[in-house]
This record gives structure tokens, C-alpha cells and sequence, in this order.
């Protein structure tokens, strides 16, 4: 840049008589406009570049934040806000029908909704992570879930919530904070309620 | 019952026929209908999936993309058009499938930036290119003085140079 600036000085020193161009003094240096339009377009993209990375080396959502808003458009036509949930605990699960180490949690994920379902205070809900519908609805089928699931539509939901991958769930507790995160899957039912138990009232 | 049993025996081999016919059609119906690989591979390498970061669809070994590739087929096999099959996977999953994104928002420096990048290192070159030309003809002027020194403890060097 540098030597684009030097190089615009030279040529301009070279044809002095020609016609004076304007210049701009920065803290005591000399700027042709041309020099600091270019100047002030590499920093423009310097900074969002900065911008797009420090987004990137942004971790999953932390514990004691207020869990992202959003809206989950369920495979069987209904839709549900979290929003709509204030004053339950919600398990949200991200999850993929392609995603190997989503089995290994599937069965205890229904066995703990089936246990916490009659008490009406804890919802779980199943976020579908770029799947194809055919496979996922295969998925649920296989492994009996019941508790609503649906399509994680332009990865909205999990862009709002940072996912690495999949599986990985959140539990945000009834005051709409993020109460406790799994970056992996449940290895057993004890693991799910000893995340869940401790939000609910007695 | 000569003409009956003639009338039947017609009958029959019309019916024939027509189930030929129909078995044939729907052979070639299907031999329609199922994508190639090669047509599915023609959408699929403008698209990128989410898990794959800088992958093609058409060459992503994972099952995640398989899938989609199936989907693609399904999609094609139900007559869609390609432009409907982008919009559908962009609706599903959002622009960053695309392998060229949409030019909209921010998306449009991708489109902006490189060209005004070449413009400008173009118009830097001219402008060197100039100034290079013009500092040869007018280095002889500057190198005169310098070689008709006053210093005479240099003439003097030059001097005692020339006589070895």
C-alpha cells in the first residue's frame, strides 16, 4: 500500500505543472484524495474481515446468558417460540439422522421426556441440523421420538446458538437463561436428569 | 359359437397388446424419470453443505451429503427445475449453500472488490511505467554535475587514476 502510495507521490511529483491536485494533511502527512480513498478502503475491509473472526472464535452461547430467541417449525406443521415457554425448562437438542453419535442419545433423550412430560414444566424440543426430511422423519420413527421436532430452517437456529456440530444440547432454565450445555452426547439417563432436576421446583 | 370363440380369441390378444404397450411405457417413463449421476452431480456441484465447509456437494464423501444428492435426485425425478431445487435447499439450510452466493447485503464486495482490486493495481502499474520511462531521459542532466566535480582533492584522485 505503501508502495502505491509512493508510487501515486512519484508520478504526481514527475508532472508538477500539470494540474495541482488536492491534498489532505493527516496528523502532519500529506494525502492525495486518491491515496486516502484507497487508504480508507483497505481499513473498511480490514475491519470487517476482523469482524467475520472475531464472530467465528465466538464460543457456544454461556452459561447465565439469556438463551436466543427463536422459532422451530415442527414436521408436524405447528411451530413453537421459546418465547411461548417462560417459566419452563426447556432441553433444546440439536441432533442430524447422518449423526452416528446422535443414536447413541436418542433412546435416553425420549426415556427422560417421557419421565418429565407429565409434570408440564419441562419441554423438549429436537432441532433437525441439515438434514433432508425423508431421513430425519426415518429417524424419529426409528428410535420412537415423541416429543416435537423439526427443521433447523437456514440454520437459523443453530447460527443463534453457535453449534459446533452435532450432538449437543442446551438447557435453559424456567427464568429463559442458558441453565447448562452438552457438547456431546448423554452417555446415560442419570446425566440428563442431574441437568434437569437441579432447575426444577420441588 | 365359432364367432364367439373368434370374438374372444380378438379380445384377447388386444388385451395383450394393450398390456404390452402399457409395460413398455412405463419402462421408458422410468428410464425418464430416474436422474443420472450425472444430472444430479450438475446442481449438486453449486452446492456446499453446511458440514462440509469448502467440499462440492457432487464430490462430498460424507452421508450427510449423500443424502442431499438423494434429495436432488428426488427433487429432479419429481420434475422440478434446477433454479427450484437451489431455492428450496437455500430456503432449508440458507444462502451459504450456494457456491456463488446471491448478491445481496454484504455478499456484493465479493463481487466488488476484485475487480476494483485489478483496476487499481492496473492504474498503479500505468503510472510506474510512466515515471520509469520519463527517469531515464532525464538522468544524463542529473549525472552531469556530478561528474564535473570542483572537489580537487577528487580531480586530484582522478588524475593520479588516469596516469596508471
Amino acid at each position: 500500500m505503501s508502495d502505491m502510495q509512493s508510487d501515486l507521490s512519484n508520478s504526481e511529483s514527475s508532472e508538477p505543472a500539470a494540474s495541482p491536485k488536492k491534498r489532505v494533511s493527516i496528523f502532519g502527512k500529506d494525502f492525495s484524495i486518491g491515496a486516502l480513498v484507497a487508504w480508507i478502503a483497505v481499513f473498511a475491509l480490514l475491519a470487517l474481515m476482523a469482524v467475520g473472526l472475531l464472530r467465528n472464535q465466538e464460543g457456544p452461547v454461556t452459561v447465565g446468558e439469556i438463551a436466543p430467541e427463536f422459532t422451530l417449525n415442527t414436521f408436524d406443521g405447528g411451530q413453537i417460540s421459546l418465547n411461548d415457554l417462560e417459566g419452563k425448562v426447556v432441553v433444546l437438542n440439536f441432533w442430524a439422522s447422518w449423526c452416528k453419535p446422535c443414536e447413541e442419545e436418542a433412546a435416553e433423550l425420549e426415556t427422560a421426556w417421557r419421565i418429565y412430560q407429565p409434570r408440564g414444566d419441562v419441554v423438549f424440543l429436537g432441532v433437525d441440523y441439515v438434514d433432508t426430511e425423508t431421513e430425519a422423519n426415518n429417524y424419529l420413527e426409528k428410535f420412537d421420538v415423541t416429543y416435537p421436532n423439526g427443521p433447523d430452517l437456514r440454520t437459523q437456529i443453530s447460527q443463534a446458538y453457535r453449534i459446533r456440530g452435532v450432538p449437543e444440547t442446551y438447557i435453559i432454565g424456567k427464568d429463559g437463561k442458558l441453565a447448562a450445555f452438552k457438547i456431546s452426547p448423554f452417555i446415560s439417563l442419570g446425566e440428563i436428569q442431574g441437568m434437569i432436576d437441579p432447575l426444577l421446583d420441588s | 359359437m365359432k364367432q364367439v370363440r373368434h370374438s374372444s380369441i380378438v379380445f384377447s390378444l388386444i388385451v395383450l397388446l394393450i398390456g404390452l404397450i402399457a409395460l413398455f411405457q412405463v419402462e421408458v417413463v422410468n428410464a425418464q424419470e430416474v436422474p443420472t449421476d450425472d444430472q444430479v452431480n450438475v446442481i449438486a456441484k453449486q452446492l456446499y453443505c453446511p458440514v462440509c465447509e469448502n467440499i462440492p456437494l457432487d464430490v462430498c464423501p460424507t452421508q450427510a451429503c449423500a443424502q442431499w444428492r438423494e434429495l436432488i435426485r428426488e427433487k429432479l425425478s419429481a420434475g422440478w427445475t434446477e433454479a427450484e431445487i437451489k431455492t428450496y435447499f437455500v430456503a432449508q439450510y440458507g444462502d451459504r449453500v450456494l457456491a456463488s452466493p446471491p448478491a445481496t447485503g454484504l455478499n456484493w464486495l465479493v463481487y466488488i472488490i476484485p475487480p476494483l482490486v485489478i483496476i487499481a493495481g492496473a492504474y498503479i502499474l500505468y503510472r510506474a511505467l510512466l515515471s520509469w520511462r520519463q527517469a531515464p531521459a532525464q538522468l544524463p542532466e542529473q549525472n552531469q554535475p556530478e561528474d564535473e566535480t570542483d572537489d580537487e582533492y577528487v580531480a586530484q584522485i582522478e588524475e593520479e587514476l588516469r596516469r596508471q
